[in-house]
């Protein structure tokens, strides 16, 4: 039963959705099965993880259809790593849903659909096929329709319209990008399309389907000219769902687009120009949007944009170093991101309120709960030794190598920007005296809540500052595994050897 | 919509419209059909039975929420896929064969109960759907 290692952690979540369904009106219930069924997700994706680690890429055929006319299902340590972070991420928002997201909203399914993103999430990272990775992406966006309209808010509903148009629009141009592809090699299947499409007469018709797969994947992992959905619709749902949209549903975009032109486009000087560019005006514009913003949900929404560009600039790069950059970055932010997004429902559950101006003394109220809150700040900005201070290193230096002294520069002014932000962020939110608020009938403030239901808000906030401090101190695991990741991406050879045996 | 020929024709309806929605279900293993066609088939005769008996009626028939038959569907295909990971260690959605046929019915395989499941799934959605949208009407 060890042979299918890599398919635990995807089945598992799909048991749970299941199961949680049974369970549709028993609230209690499903708050149970999902934390539980997170620790147990957790232990599963740190079975595959090890089993990757020490004996290489891990492949299962579905069905027995041999690569490559079946799916393959491929487990290298990217994708592995990726689905480990999933599950923790996963873990803490399901712990913190239990506490923070409404009993109205609950009622209607929260739960088995949030296990049917995570599902898809584990799907997508794990697939070895790129129809199928579509399939996946769909999974991911219809359950992600349901969690932001969940509750039916006004501001909820706009946000969701913005965002349905645009990610229909991409899993379109995602869609035709696959047909365009298909019609040209004839396959399907990521390993194969690897070695057939540098074989391809017509490079025109190539370069116009890995335009269409960056159109595509640039909306949903929110580049520079493709983002204006993220920052309208992230703050308009509960806080729990933010947090796993912000840690993941862009982050899957970033993956795609690293599998995407570390294997099947590769060598493409024109496409590394084009990343180049993106990435630089992402770094500016996230950056500068933040700078504005009065809602702190939105500044996060913003810092996420201007984060991925530090990404999309080591993939422009693609050499050894900028990739170990990029994957350090990613395993980093993923946390990150979950985690500034529970912040935020944690200070709006505090004083009832997410605008900047309005808030205040926080830091005199709860000083233990803000330094709590001052780690991930610190990770974010890149204070070293905290954890978003490693991967620049790799990125700086691979601009010093390549002589992009462009993203260079603009990787600097992006941290500097991201210190303001945060700092502007500490000393209005947290030291400045904030403006006297009336307190709103009908909501729970934090201080009235029973000491069970605080742990359950503070514990996850806790436990991912935790990896972020692992991440951050115990940076040279971190980077062990991104090296070892990056030097994966730079041989595709082992990853068609892991698919295909017999092309030998 | 309360006329007495469509009353009296979808109570002779219901049953056929079931069963040929099974006919179409198996015979999808090879030819046309499937348990997703299937599956709009036998909701179609439900939702004609509500159509001319009314919704309360129908739903006094089925007995339970049609949005129970969701996670049961769910399970079936979810069993089915995941049999050949549990009893033989082979890949999950590999399709099985029972080694003698049955009587009558012939040979079963996995591939059939995960029909079956999508059979399931897609009537529990649908009714789901029509029955919440025609309550709210």
């Amino acid at each position: 039963m060890t042979e299918q290692l890599l398919l635990y952690p995807l089945l598992f979540q799909l048991l749970l959705a299941i199961l949680l369904m049974f369970f549709w009106t028993k609230i209690n219930v499903q708050k149970v099965i999902s934390i539980v069924g997170g620790f147990v997700a957790v232990f599963l994706s740190g079975l595959l993880f090890y089993e990757v680690w020490t004996s290489g890429t891990q492949t299962v055929q579905a069905a027995s259809w041999k690569a490559p006319f079946g799916i393959t299902f491929v487990a290298d340590t990217l994708a592995a790593t990726l689905v480990l972070l999933t599950a923790i991420s996963g873990l803490a928002v399901s712990f913190f849903s239990s506490a923070s997201v409404i009993p109205a909203r609950l009622r209607f399914g929260y739960f088995p659909i949030y296990h049917f993103l995570l599902l898809g999430l584990t799907g997508a990272f794990l697939t070895g096929d790129i129809f199928n990775l579509y399939v996946w992406f769909e999974i991911i966006i219809i359950s992600s329709f349901v969690l932001i309209t969940l509750g039916g808010e006004k501001a909820q509903i706009e946000g969701a319209v913005k965002y349905f148009t645009l990610n229909i629009l991409a899993s379109i141009i995602f869609l035709t990008a696959i047909a365009v592809l298909y019609g040209l090699a004839g396959s399907l299947n990521m390993a194969d399309l690897s070695v057939l499409v540098p074989k391809l007469e017509n490079r025109g018709l190539v370069e116009v389907a890995a335009i269409l797969f960056l159109v595509g994947f640039g909306i949903k992992s929110a580049v520079f000219p493709l983002y204006f959905w993220l920052p309208a619709s992230y703050h308009t749902p509960p806080s729990a769902v933010s947090a796993i949209f912000g840690g993941l549903l862009t982050k899957v975009g970033v993956y795609a687009l690293i599998r995407i032109f570390s294997l099947i486009f590769t060598n493409d000087v024109f496409l590394g120009q084009i990343l180049l560019v993106i990435a630089i005006l992402t770094l500016f514009s996230g950056g500068v949007g933040a700078l504005v913003q009065k809602n702190i949900k939105k500044i996060f929404s913003y810092l996420i944009i201007c984060h991925i560009g530090f990404m999309i600039g080591g993939l422009a790069m693609f050499t050894k170093v900028a990739l170990v950059g990029t994957i350090f970055y990613l395993i980093h932010d993923i946390v990150l991101k979950t985690n500034l997004f529970m912040i935020s429902g944690l200070i709006y559950r505090i004083k009832g309120t997410s605008n900047v101006k309005l808030l205040g003394d926080l830091y005199d109220q709860y000083p233990k709960l803000s330094l709590l809150m001052f780690i991930p700040f610190l990770s974010l900005i890149g204070i070293p030794p905290f954890s978003g201070f490693w991967p620049k290193i790799s990125l700086l230096t691979a601009a010093l190598n390549t002589d992009n002294y462009v993203l260079l520069a603009l990787i600097i002014v992006a941290s500097l920007l991201t210190l303001i932000v945060i700092a502007k962020l500490w000393s209005e939110v947290f030291w400045k005296k904030g403006a006297v608020l009336e307190p709103r009938p009908h909501f729970l403030y934090f201080e009235k809540m029973t000491k069970a239901k605080k742990v359950q808000f503070i514990l996850p906030i806790v436990m991912l500052a935790g990896v972020t401090l692992y991440i951050g101190f115990g940076a040279e695991h971190i980077q062990q595994v991104s090296e070892r990741i990056a030097s994966e991406l730079m041989n595709k050879q082992q990853y068609i050897d892991a698919v295909m045996p017999q092309t030998e | 919509m309360k006329t007495l020929i469509l009353r009296t024709a979808s109570n002779y309806l219901l049953p056929i419209l079931l069963l040929f929605s099974i006919f179409i279900l198996l015979r999808g293993h090879y030819l046309p059909g499937g348990g997703f066609v299937g599956g709009l088939i036998a909701s179609i005769a439900f939702v004609l039975h509500a159509f001319a008996n009314g919704l309360k009626n129908t739903k006094r028939l089925l007995k339970f929420h049609p949005g129970f038959l969701m996670p049961v569907g769910l399970s079936v295909a979810f069993l089915s896929g995941i049999l050949p990971v549990l009893a033989l260690d082979e890949p999950f959605m590999t399709s099985l064969w029972m080694h003698h046929a049955i009587p009558v019915i012939g040979k079963l395989n996995t591939a059939l109960f995960f029909d079956i499941g999508v059979y399931i799934v897609v009537q529990g959605v649908t009714l789901t759907i029509i029955f919440t949208i025609s309550e709210s009407a």
